[in-house]
């Protein structure tokens, strides 16, 4: 296989739970050396499931085993003075630093970027809290939900009559890893498209606030806040599912539950999927405000699109309104998915053999890029597993490591069990 | 000041929507050059708003996100104030040309030969009707890195299917984990977080394989199905079905282990978001909340304990909430350390002083819709510190530098095509 993208890229890893450890996957699973530093106990995803038979085991959460692929792991207590001379060596070794601890920890630990950028001046450094390095709410703590109710456009997200709605999972913290690998990225190439040398950025500190991901996602935020510049106006849960016009909302069929956009613009279409019943050719149809009307949705739903879609399967109906180019698509659960003729036959798991965890199928390649493509090179670390060959690498004498692991500096693994 | 990472880097856009623009936006906002390339007579929906000049009915109709133009009217060129349209489009060019018109595809060419990269997310058969791929883009310039971002991937059964984000997200199974516990998906209102992803992580790509041609001088063709490229986005929700054969259900606003929910302030429609995770919290809580009876309760230091009975103790919680304002409450909690936010609609968002003083919001002025703050960069960079150094683009608003200046069109040459419709900043009639 040829190297991928970012080969040649060393990355020293502090990050730990969800949206820094997806950071450095991007950077690890497109071919960069990961080094994840984490303490004795190990980092928290460890401790968080899915376990296998829901058995806690800190080798087998498949929440750590996802986020950590292609990454290698040294096992260090940062509090231990001698851990110093390790991260000396691991800072000039690094090209990037990535680390997600509350602001202020890690000046703290010993590894801020004042210490870290004084050993290597050309370091990208990217820090990713919850709340940014500075303002008043530094120090405030977060959750998911937290972040995603203050930054996101979760007030207008669920219905009218009811509480705001979070999105599902951890959605939030994924999209803040992916857009800190964005910046890391970025800063990494400065001064690659110019001829002039003397402008290139020595190195320097990322500050990614995960409450700032939200402010600035496509995800409505951006053009709600906008929007409220522009008119005064505030966004608002809608009174039904949706986003209003018809039909445009997920709707029950045969099989499950099928998601539709024929309305405004795109009507045409939908009534030529319905076969072009001379009722829906009525000019009245074709008035913009009928969309808003509640009565004309009304007849539109019960006497013309709920009879259509009840009798059809998720699979038909989407092969129908795709033929007339009605924005459409099924309801899916992990178990459609894994048997998705399209995400099997473009090769989107990918599967791996892990020591504790045994042989799993994996979420692979987010996007393709054949000359220097995403591999799944090998399954995430056991706790530890690198510490010896890292610290050998770096230049460690055999009586230097025997010494830190009985000093409890470092951490080395025990033997697997299955 | 240092110049920003990407200045050089010349960046090509035919992005549609929501996802393609957003990716082209992080890679303006580091400082290479954006240049939307648009037609003047085709228009997608929902890119510069629902159509080039929508009526007052329809602005009125339209979500506030993507109806709420300045003061709420049209406009001359409505295309040019859409708010799902110019949040995205700081620091960015536009030039016009018709691709399938006699001489559309030349200019294009010239300007590929100058350009680095080019980026695009629509349906498959609109760029093969356009006659661009990356073959084609290659035999002009060699290195040229082309990322194309369709709903599915650009082979596959789903190769020519429409969507939104939406739809992508029921696909992915994102819809299935959102959506109150207690209804079907039926009731679940539209988010686009798939749009988010995409670009962001189609700007990723764009980035890893300048990385890749700047060891190896070769580009290459990037694809992006959006709806693969969320799925590492749901990773233990695939592990939990890969090693237990689980599927789940929506938790709305609750979490797996601890106890969280959006509880119910002071106020129209005013609401709080707390989470508790451990005891120290737990009892912090129950203090505040003046809840003696819960802190006094041994079973409930336990967290399972905690989430297990979390339908008795939510009430507890609400009573408390519904006397505070959002603010008060998050201030009050995190003072004694307990996760707690605010639900912040935009005008709380505008005025909250940690926002502010992160400097998020950002002044930038566009002759066709005057001067607002914008949500701006989504990070802080020391050294390279990003701005809205241009507001959002208008159509056509840098022919003449495209033309004039890269492109080396003499003045009689850029009349003529001004004269046969490639340049123009309104749409042509009937459009």
């Amino acid at each position: 296989m040829p190297d991928g993208a970012l080969a040649g890229l060393n990355v020293l890893d502090f990050t730990h739970y969800v949206a820094g450890p997806y950071c450095t996957k991007l950077l690890a699973d497109y071919g960069a050396d990961v080094i994840k530093v984490e303490p004795p106990a190990g980092d928290g995803a460890r401790r968080t499931g899915p376990f296998p038979d829901d058995i806690p085991h800190p080798e087998q959460s498949g929440l750590f085993l996802h986020l950590n692929t292609n990454k290698q792991s040294i096992a260090i207590d940062l509090r231990s003075d001698s851990a110093a001379a390790i991260i000396e060596r691991l800072a000039r070794w690094a090209d990037v630093v990535v680390e997600s601890f509350r602001p202020g920890v890690a000046d703290r630990l010993g590894i801020g970027y004042a210490t870290l950028s004084l050993l290597n001046p050309a370091l990208i450094y990217t820090s990713i809290s919850n709340f940014g390095q500075t303002g008043p709410y530094r120090d405030y703590r977060a959750s998911e939900i937290i972040l995603y109710g203050i930054g996101g456009e979760m007030h207008s997200t669920g219905l009218a009559d009811r509480e705001p709605l979070k999105l599902g999972g951890n959605v939030g913290l994924y999209q803040a890893g992916a857009v800190a690998a964005v910046a890391t990225i970025g800063a990494s190439l400065a001064g690659s498209f110019t001829d002039d040398d003397a402008d290139t950025p020595p190195g320097q500190h990322i500050d990614v606030s995960i409450l700032e991901t939200q402010l600035g996602s496509v995800d409505r935020r951006q053009s709600a806040l906008l929007a409220h510049q522009y008119t005064g106006e505030l966004s608002h849960r809608p009174p039904s599912g949706g986003s209003g016009g018809y039909p445009n909302a997920v709707y029950p069929c045969a099989d499950g539950y099928f998601q539709i956009n024929g309305s405004r613009m795109y009507f045409p279409r939908a009534v030529a999927m319905l076969g072009s019943p001379d009722a829906l050719t009525e000019p009245r149809w074709q008035d913009p405000s009928s969309q808003g009307s509640p009565e004309m949705q009304d007849e539109f739903e019960s006497q013309h699109f709920l009879p259509w879609i009840l009798e059809r399967s998720r699979a038909d109906a989407w092969q129908s309104a795709q033929s007339h180019r009605v924005l459409s698509g099924p309801i899916n659960t992990m178990a459609d998915l894994d048997v998705d003729p399209s995400f099997n036959l473009r090769g989107v798991f990918a599967e791996s053999d892990h020591p504790a965890a045994g042989p799993l199928r994996y979420p692979g390649r987010p996007f393709t890029m054949p000359l220097s493509p995403w591999q799944l090179r090998h399954p995430a670390p056991l706790l530890g597993q690198h510490t010896e060959p890292i610290l050998t690498l770096l230049g460690f004498d055999q009586a230097s490591i025997d010494r830190l692991a009985q000093q409890g500096v470092i951490i080395r693994p025990a033997p697997p069990e299955r | 000041m240092a110049k920003l990472p990407l200045t050089g880097l010349r960046v090509l856009e035919i992005t549609v929507v929501w996802a393609g623009p957003y990716c082209g936006s992080f890679l303006a906002d580091l400082g290479a050059e954006v240049i939307r390339v648009e037609s003047t007579n085709a228009f997608v929906p929902l890119t510069r708003g629902a159509a080039p000049h929508p009526t007052q009915a329809v602005i009125d109709n339209l979500p506030l996100y993507s109806g709420g133009t300045p003061g709420r009217v049209p406009g001359a060129r409505p295309f040019n104030r859409s708010p799902m349209f110019n949040s995205h489009a700081r620091n960015k060019r536009s030039m016009t040309v018709n691709l399938l018109e006699p001489g559309g595809r030349d200019i294009f060419d010239r300007l590929v030969a100058i350009s680095d990269v080019l980026i695009e997310n629509n349906p498959t058969e609109t760029m093969e009707k356009l006659g661009i791929s990356y073959e084609s883009l290659k035999a002009v310039k060699d290195d040229f890195i082309m990322l194309r971002m369709p709903a599915y991937g650009n082979t596959g059964p789903y190769r020519d299917y429409r969507a939104h984000g939406v739809h992508i997200e029921g696909v992915v199974g994102h819809t299935q984990l959102r959506g109150y516990p207690d209804t079907d998906p039926s009731y679940n209102t539209t988010v686009l977080m798939s749009d988010a992803a995409a670009g962001a992580q189609g700007a990723f790509a764009v980035l890893a394989a300048l990385r890749h041609r700047k060891r190896t001088g070769q580009g290459q063709l990037v694809e992006l199905g959006q709806a693969e490229n969320v799925f590492p986005y749901l990773g233990e929700y695939y592990l939990d079905y890969a090693m237990n054969g689980r599927t789940h259900e929506t938790l709305g606003n609750k979490h797996p282990t601890a106890l969280q929910n959006c509880y119910p302030c002071a106020g129209d429609d005013r609401w709080v978001t707390i989470t508790i995770y451990d005891n120290q919290q737990w009892q912090s809580l129950c203090q505040i909340i003046n809840a003696p009876q819960l802190a006094a309760n041994p079973e409930l230091t336990n967290p399972a304990a905690r989430r297990q009975h979390q339908d008795a103790i939510d009430p507890i919680i609400a009573a408390w909430t519904s006397a505070q304002s959002p603010t008060d409450a998050m201030n009050t909690l995190q003072q004694a350390g307990i996760p707690a936010g605010a639900v912040m609609h935009q005008a709380d968002a505008f005025a909250d002083p940690h926002i502010a003083s992160r400097q998020f919001f950002r002044q930038a002025h566009q002759p066709d819709c005057g001067t607002h703050l914008y949500p701006g960069p989504l990070y802080k960079m020391s050294a390279t510190p990003l701005d809205i150094h241009r507001g959002p683009v208008m159509l056509g608003q840098d022919n003449e530098y495209v033309y004039r200046q890269l492109l080396n069109y003499t003045p009689a040459e850029y009349a003529a095509l001004e004269a046969a419709g490639h340049i123009g900043t309104d749409y042509a009639p009937g459009v």
